[in-house]
């Protein structure tokens, strides 16, 4: 190789633009498990709180609740965090067994992350059928 | 010439939230299991039953373990999210510590909630 070769400068891809990325099924789980974590940080902890001290506080308390709750704005708000929780719950479940090195491979990985998903829409989805 | 040993690098504080994260998991799923469990055996809950539950010592020392395993679990993975956006290093600071005060008032909270003195 002639030592005169200009430098070859490689343009890299660098993919960080958000509508080119093409996130795979555990990746999508995974920044679904960050985005229902701050949803639950930010909502579902304030709401549980003053749910719980309005319900307990009083026969009026738990009374009022209930009828909050009749409230098609506030359900739906519930039944968004509920899915929340549900998600976070079993992709958790699904990190903590990958940890054990369960399921860690190429394949199980995406039939788990693929039962996630499923499991959280479809469990929210009986829930909120029942609630309405 | 001796030189005393010292630590060269890294915060050290990864592993250790890493492992609680996982134990505050494991706890939360344990509760959520058993809430869910009583939930379904007594069929929902109407407000003595609620208010049975609540005078039960068992489940306010559950769930003030419940309480305290989110808010740390919180701490942490609102601490890493505010570390992987948020580049101002003041507005990061500002971030984690009102994410932290708040945490500490909802355990505040919960306690207020669990042992409050009660009309029955």
């Amino acid at each position: 190789m002639p030592v005169s070769d200009p430098p070859v400068i490689k343009r890299r891809p660098v993919y960080l633009n958000l509508v080119r990325i093409r996130l795979p099924l555990p990746g999508i789980v995974s920044i679904l498990h960050r985005i229902s974590g701050a949803a639950l940080f930010l909502f579902a902890i304030p709401i549980v709180l003053f749910a719980m001290q309005t319900s307990v506080e009083s026969e009026d308390g738990f009374a009022s609740l209930r009828t909050m709750l009749a409230n098609p704005l506030c359900k739906l708000i519930l039944v968004g965090l509920l899915w929340a929780y549900l998600h976070h719950f079993f992709a958790g479940i699904r990190y903590l067994l990958i940890d054990l090195h369960v399921g860690d491979d190429l394949a199980p990985a995406r039939q788990s992350s693929v039962a996630v998903l499923g499991a959280s829409l479809i469990l929210t989805a009986i829930i909120a059928v029942r609630l309405w | 010439m001796t030189r005393p040993l010292r630590q060269t690098i890294g915060a050290h504080y990864g592993w250790k939230d890493w492992l609680v994260q996982r134990v505050t998991a494991v706890v939360m799923i344990l509760y959520t299991l058993g809430m869910l469990g009583v939930t379904l055996y007594n069929g929902g809950f109407d407000y003595a039953l609620w208010q049975a539950l609540f005078a039960n010592a068992a489940f306010r020392i559950a769930t003030l373990l419940f309480g305290l395993a989110v808010l740390w679990h919180a701490w942490i993975g609102m601490r890493d999210i505010w570390m992987d956006y948020i580049k101002p290093t003041a507005l990061r600071l500002a971030l984690e510590v009102a994410t932290f005060v708040v945490l500490v008032a909802y355990a505040a909270w919960l306690a207020q909630i669990l042992w409050a003195t009660r009309q029955t």
